[in-house]
């Protein structure tokens, strides 16, 4: 069986960064769920030695070779873990502006699993109003768990009222290993990819006959 | 292989000086540089079309008009026109008058154009820029090919029994280019009509320009219009030169950092390293684009960017002056060296009228529209 590739984004600005640990620990738990059953690839892209790449994409409208690279990885991933810092009330920018110089057709039908990191847990629900719409405008598919870790969190086993952070992240890597090795639903059919415009163009006469009264 | 500039034709500051020109004083730079080409022994000018600021040609036919009476063998042509929003049945009549008063030298590139309010300001919306540009062309297809007209279509008023005038010269519609630098529907558009594709690669890496023209290739020969070595293929591209590749270094910073589309991002030396920008000795923009055919194939027209950022006309005529003595005459000779027997020369209106006179429709590559 093809080996499954697993890319995490983590818009971490720090070194070392809790954030990129979040991503680290939530790939880890996403390959140990499917050690065993299938091959597993992860990948992780460190937006930070991107950012001048990402701001230059905005201003020219084209991505350079090292961002072109990283965009091509998630475009391929079977599965996206996507971690971002919480800055004023909602992601980072720079965790913004890479999903803005994506194809809005990129992430069709992937499997993404959200995860946000931040000083005090009173921002945990960021991922709810800010990232989960971000990638169902992207046409992803989001798995329910969303994992916050705030600083206490990585000190703590959690408590009677809310699980600890190893928990949640075991749950949300089951939920998006479930999805990437296509366990759930109808079984066997694998994320769709987004269709690439130059392998399936749009034969003239059809584009014509569209328009005809 | 045809060699040229096209102009965007924007009122840019000089970042140098801080002084903005005019807009007649634009307007009068652009003629200046278009007889320069001429001068020089360059093939083609080509002009934008824009409809807002801080850009001043928004009537293209009345100043290639205007330097077609002042030249005698330049090819006029356009980068782009906007077949989304201009009617189509004004195209057709006057770019048809523009070819007469032209004697045959005019051609014409359709684009979508990339401002947002130009749609609206026109009547139009942009959601429809794709249909818009297949449906508009049809119908100027067809205007210039039928005598007698009955239309009808989604985007503007039908017609019936409708003739435009005056026909094309010779009975010879212009060629036709159609430019894009993303759209795969426009490749396949130019490929059906086995007209020409012009990659504007002006400022994206060529791997991505490499697919878009490799599947114009593709589909022009699906359509039955020749091989694909056979696509007639034109390029852009954007040089500063200086006899000293230092000195052109130094004197073209200050206008690449400001330049308004590419300013204030990447560096200079990131941007040539991606794009083919080329600022250097001569010799280094004759080798540079010596390798667009290593990449894209045998090509028939090359247009060079060489009045922006807000450069000086004086230096812009003394660019156009490199460009024809010390550039030019060696890529025509090179690429005439390196070019396979059987692709084709840059499109012109004596030979689509020979063309047409020997009846060879369909056994060479110049093209007449869809293969039957």
């Amino acid at each position: 069986m093809e080996t499954l590739k697993i890319v995490a984004v983590s818009a971490g600005l720090g070194r070392p960064s809790s954030t990129r640990l979040l991503a680290d620990r939530l790939a880890g738990a996403v390959r140990a769920q499917l050690a065993g059953e299938r091959a597993v690839e992860v990948r992780v892209v460190e937006l930070r030695d991107l950012a001048v790449d990402i701001a230059n994409n905005l201003v020219t409208g084209f991505p350079g070779a090292a961002l072109r690279e990283a965009v091509e990885a998630v475009a391929a991933a079977d599965g996206l873990i996507a971690v971002t810092p919480i800055f004023t009330a909602s992601y980072s920018g720079l965790f913004k502006s890479f999903f803005d110089v994506i194809e809005n057709t990129a992430l069709t039908g992937k499997p993404v699993l959200i995860a946000a990191t931040g000083g005090t847990a009173r921002h945990s629900l960021a991922l709810e109003h800010a990232l989960r719409p971000l990638f169902a405008y992207l046409r992803a598919v989001v798995v329910p768990t969303a994992v916050y870790a705030a600083s206490e969190d990585w000190g703590s086993a959690g408590d009677a009222g809310a699980d600890g952070l190893a928990a949640r992240i075991d749950r949300a890597a089951e939920e998006l290993a479930a999805l990437v090795a296509g366990r759930s639903g109808s079984g066997s059919s694998p994320a769709p990819r987004a269709s690439d415009p130059y392998d399936a163009v749009v034969p003239f006469e059809q584009q014509l006959a569209a328009l005809r009264p | 292989m045809q060699f040229g500039i096209f102009t965007v034709g924007d009122v840019t500051t000089d970042p140098t000086t801080g002084r903005t020109p005019s807009e007649h004083e634009r307007i009068k730079a652009m003629v200046a540089i278009a007889l320069k080409a001429e001068e020089v022994g360059l093939d083609v000018f080509a002009t934008g079309e824009h409809h807002n600021p801080p850009f001043v040609p928004s009537s293209p036919t009345t100043m290639l008009g205007y330097i077609a009476a002042r030249t005698e063998r330049l090819i006029l042509s356009t980068a782009t026109t906007l077949i989304t929003t201009n009617d189509p049945v004004k195209i057709a009549e006057d770019y048809a008058m523009l070819q007469h008063l032209a004697d045959g030298r005019v051609d014409l590139m359709m684009g979508r154009g990339n401002t947002g309010p130009v749609y609206p300001w026109f009547g139009q919306d942009i959601r429809q820029g794709i249909p818009l540009a297949v449906e508009n062309y049809a119908l100027l297809h067809r205007l210039w090919r039928e005598d007698v007209v009955d239309w009808q279509g989604r985007f503007r008023t039908a017609l019936q029994g409708f003739t435009s005038t005056p026909r094309p010269l010779d009975g010879v519609p212009p060629f036709v280019w159609h430019g894009s630098i993303r759209s795969p529907e426009i490749a396949e558009q130019a490929a059906y009509y086995g007209d020409g594709f012009f990659a504007n690669n002006i400022f994206w890496p060529k791997e991505h320009f490499i697919r878009l023209i490799g599947l114009y290739r593709e589909r022009f020969a699906h359509y039955g219009h020749g091989t694909p070595e056979q696509a007639i293929v034109g390029l852009g591209g954007q040089v500063f030169m200086r006899k000293n590749s230092q000195d052109a270094v130094r004197e073209f910073r200050p206008y690449f950092d400001n330049a308004p589309v590419y300013g204030h991002g990447p560096s200079l030396e990131e941007f040539t390293a991606e794009t083919p920008l080329t600022v250097g000795s001569p010799q280094q923009v004759i080798d540079r684009t010596l390798t667009f055919r290593e990449s894209f194939g045998d090509y028939q027209r090359q247009l060079f960017l060489m009045d922006h950022a807000g450069l000086p006309l004086k230096t812009v005529l003394e660019q156009l002056d490199i460009l024809g003595e010390e550039v030019v005459p060696v890529l025509r000779r090179e690429f005439a060296a390196r070019r396979p027997a059987g692709v084709p020369d840059g499109p012109t209106h004596a030979a689509l009228v020979a063309r047409r006179t020997a009846g060879t429709a369909g056994e060479t590559p110049v093209p007449t529209g869809p293969a039957a």
